[in-house]
C-alpha cells in the first residue's frame, strides 16, 4: 500500500471497498494497529475498537458468560460496562439458557450469535468493522446491521467498514472509499463510488498479462455468456504460455459471487489434463451455470499438474452479470442469501 | 478524549502508560488461564494444591530417605518446600509466558492491545498456583512445628518472590519474543527446565558445593540465591547478602533484555504467529 491519504471525521460512517487483494485488510490491520505502517502515520483522536473477526478470545473451555467477559474486554471494554450491558448483550443474543454451558457444547450459530452481540454492545468513539457480518444467518446478520447503523447515527459514532458486500455499505455508510492494488482510487459519497466499483468489475471480461515466470501460466483469459436462463453457459476463452519443458497439467475456475462467497469450482469432467509443453496455446471451454440468481460474479482461473500444486492462480480477473431470475416468467421474490436455484423438476404424490 | 499516532516504530519505549491503561486484561488473561487450567479435572483447582505436596513427597523419597541428602539441619519436607515454592514460580512461569504468545497467536493477530501483557498474566496465573501452594508450606511448617521467625519471614519471603517474578518475567518475555519466530524453543525449553531444576539448589543444600567456580555460578544465578533466601528463614544460616545483591541486579539485567527484545519484535508478531 502507498500513498494512502483520507480524512474521516467524527460521526461519519465510511465504506471501504476493492477487489480482493485490493489491500482492504492491509488498511484495516494497519489502523487496528495489528501490524505497523512501514511508513507514513495515522492520527486517531478517540477509543478505538476493531472488530476484524467476531468473537476474538473466545475459549471453548469457557462458559457463555464467561466468555462474554473475556471478548468484551478483549475488544476494549471495561468491566464496569459489561456489567452495565450484560443483560442486553444476552438478551439480543438469545441463548440465556446455555449462559453457563462451556462454549465447545454450543453449535456455530450460536457461538456467532452470542460473538455478534458483545459486539454490537461496544461503545468506542470509533468502529473498525471488517467483513465479519458475512457469516451468520442472515436475520441475524440484519439485526445487527440495524444496531450498528442505530448506532452510528443515533450516537455519533465513527464507522470504518469493509464489505464486499454493496448492500451493508449503502446501509451503513455515507461515504466510501475505493482501493485498488493498495492505492485510492476514489473517495466520495456511496452513490459515486459504488457503481465506479461494480464498473470496475463488469468492464473485465477479457484479461491480459503481459508477462510472467517460466512454468505453466495465464496470459489472457476472457469469458462470454451464451444462451439464457435458466441454462446459461459461461464460454471461457484462455492462454497458456510456458517456457519451460512441462508434462500435462489441468486448469480450473472458481466462480464466487461480488460479496466474496465462493459459488463454486469449475472443473473439467473426462481427460483432465491439457498438454502444457514449451508454447501458447489458447483453448476454450464451456461452463453451465445453471440457476445462478441475478448479480454480480468473479471468474478466478487456476493451473496445476496436481490439486494441491499450482502453477499459476488468477484470482478475481474476469467478471460477470446476470440480470435474469433462473425462473423466468415468475415473479421471482429475489433472496440472494438464499444461494443459487437447485431446481427440482419431478414431484411424485406417493 | 485520547489521541494518538500509528506510525512506522523507531524509539523504544517500556510503554508503561499504555499497560496501565489496559490494566484490566492482566486480570481477564490470568483469570481466563486459572479457570482453563482446572476446567476438565475432577479435582479441580485442588490440583494446585496437590502438585506441589506430591512434588515434595517425591523428592523426600529419594533425595532424603534413599540418598539422604543433607538439608542443613531441618526436616527436609521443610527444606524441600521452600525449594519448591520459588523454583515452581519459575518454571511455570517461564513455560507459560514462553508459550504465552504462540497460544494466544489467534488473538494477536486480529486485536491489538499492548502485548507484553501476554507473557506479564502467564506468570501471574503461576502466581496463583503459588498462593495455592503456599497453604501447603504452611501446613509443613505447623506438622513439623518449624519455628519461624516471622520478621524474616514477611522480609525474605517477599524478597524472594520478587527476585524470582523478576528473573522469571526478563528470561519469559525474551523466550516468548523467540518462540514466536522459532519454535524451536518450545522443544528446548523442558529440557532446559529439567536441567535447572538440577542445577539450583532446590533439592540440595548449596553447600553441598565446594567447587569455586560452582559457587560462583550459584552466587550470579538469581534463582540460586532466592532459593538460599527463601530457605534461611528456617535454617538460621547467615543470608549471604552479596549474592542476594548480584543475583537481584542479574534480574534486573536479565528483566531489561527481555521486554526490550520483546518490545523490539513485537510488531511482526501478527504476521509471524
Amino acid at each position: 500500500m502507498d500513498d494512502i491519504n483520507f480524512n474521516v471525521n467524527a460521526g461519519e460512517s465510511i465504506g471501504i471497498i476493492g477487489r480482493n487483494g485490493a489491500g482492504k485488510s492491509t488498511l484495516l490491520k494497519i489502523l487496528s494497529r495489528i501490524t505497523p505502517p512501514s511508513s507514513g502515520k495515522i492520527v486517531c483522536r478517540g477509543r478505538v475498537a476493531s472488530l476484524l473477526e467476531v468473537g476474538t478470545g473466545f475459549h471453548p473451555e469457557l462458559s457463555g458468560r464467561e466468555n462474554v467477559y473475556m471478548n468484551g474486554s478483549i475488544l476494549g471494554m471495561r468491566k464496569a460496562e459489561i456489567n452495565k450491558h450484560f443483560d442486553s448483550i444476552v438478551d439480543f443474543s438469545g441463548v440465556e439458557k446455555f449462559l453457563d454451558t462451556p462454549l465447545k457444547r454450543y453449535s456455530s450459530g450460536m457461538q456467532l450469535r452470542l460473538a455478534f452481540s458483545v459486539a454490537a454492545f461496544l461503545e468506542p468513539e470509533i468502529l473498525i468493522i471488517d467483513e465479519v457480518l458475512a457469516v451468520g444467518d442472515a436475520e441475524f446478520q440484519k439485526k445487527c446491521l440495524n444496531k450498528m447503523k442505530d448506532v452510528s447515527m443515533n450516537e455519533g459514532r465513527t464507522v470504518l467498514f469493509v464489505s464486499h458486500d454493496m448492500n451493508a455499505i449503502k446501509t451503513l455508510s455515507n461515504t466510501a472509499i475505493l482501493l485498488d492494488a493498495g492505492k485510492v482510487v476514489k473517495n466520495d459519497k456511496v452513490g459515486e463510488v459504488i457503481p465506479l466499483y461494480l464498473n470496475r468489475i463488469q468492464l473485465t471480461n477479457n484479461w491480459n498479462r503481459p508477462e510472467a515466470s517460466a512454468a505453466p501460466h495465464f496470459t489472457n483469459v476472457s469469458i462470454v455468456i451464451k444462451d439464457h436462463q435458466p441454462k446459461l453457459k459461461l464460454e471461457v476463452t484462455f492462454t497458456i504460455k510456458s517456457d519451460v519443458k512441462m508434462n500435462k497439467a489441468f486448469v480450473a475456475f472458481n466462480i464466487s459471487s461480488n460479496t466474496g462467497t465462493m459459488i463454486g469450482q469449475a472443473i473439467p469432467n473426462l481427460e483432465p489434463f491439457i498438454d502444457v509443453s514449451f508454447s501458447e496455446q489458447t483453448f476454450t471451454t464451456e461452463i453451465e451455470i445453471t440457476g445462478f440468481v441475478p448479480g454480480t460474479f468473479l471468474v478466478s482461473a487456476w493451473i496445476g499438474p496436481h490439486y494441491s500444486e499450482t502453477y499459476d492462480w488468477q484470482k478475481d480477473v474476469v467478471g460477470f452479470n446476470i440480470v435474469d431470475s433462473p425462473q423466468p416468467g415468475r415473479v421471482y421474490p429475489h433472496a440472494s442469501e438464499q444461494g443459487n436455484i437447485v431446481p427440482f423438476s419431478k414431484m411424485i404424490n406417493s | 478524549m485520547t489521541e494518538y499516532e500509528i506510525k512506522a516504530k523507531n524509539k523504544f519505549s517500556f510503554g508503561l502508560a499504555e499497560l496501565i491503561q489496559y490494566r484490566e486484561l492482566f486480570y481477564f488473561f490470568t483469570w481466563r488461564d486459572v479457570k482453563v487450567k482446572y476446567k476438565q479435572a475432577a479435582l479441580g483447582i485442588l490440583w494446585a494444591i496437590l502438585q506441589p505436596l506430591i512434588m515434595m513427597l517425591m523428592f523426600t523419597l529419594i533425595f532424603s530417605k534413599a540418598l539422604k541428602v543433607s538439608s542443613d539441619g531441618i526436616p527436609y519436607p521443610v527444606f524441600a518446600i521452600s525449594g519448591l515454592l520459588i523454583w515452581n514460580i519459575f518454571s511455570n512461569g517461564l513455560m507459560n509466558s514462553a508459550n504465552s504468545m504462540v497460544n494466544n497467536a489467534n488473538i494477536i493477530k486480529k486485536i491489538y492491545f499492548p502485548r507484553l501483557i501476554i507473557p506479564m498474566s502467564a506468570i501471574l496465573t503461576a502466581l496463583v498456583d503459588f498462593l495455592f501452594a503456599l497453604t501447603i508450606y504452611v501446613a509443613i511448617l505447623i506438622y513439623y512445628h518449624q519455628g519461624v521467625d516471622f520478621v524474616k519471614l514477611f522480609i525474605y519471603l517477599p524478597l524472594s518472590i520478587l527476585i524470582t517474578v523478576v528473573t522469571t518475567f526478563g528470561l519469559g518475555s525474551f523466550l516468548a519474543a523467540l518462540n514466536v519466530k522459532y519454535r524451536d524453543f518450545q522443544y528446548l525449553l523442558p529440557f532446559m527446565i529439567q536441567f535447572l531444576l538440577f542445577a539450583n539448589p532446590v533439592l540440595y543444600s548449596a553447600k553441598a558445593f565446594t567447587n569455586p567456580v560452582i559457587n560462583t555460578i550459584m552466587k550470579v544465578n538469581p534463582i540460586a540465591s532466592a532459593i538460599q533466601l527463601c530457605r534461611s528463614v528456617f535454617t538460621g544460616q547467615e543470608v549471604d547478602w552479596q549474592g542476594v545483591a548480584i543475583g537481584s541486579i542479574v534480574a534486573v539485567v536479565l528483566f531489561f533484555i527481555g521486554i526490550y527484545t520483546f518490545r523490539k519484535t513485537e510488531s511482526y508478531f501478527a504476521d509471524l504467529a
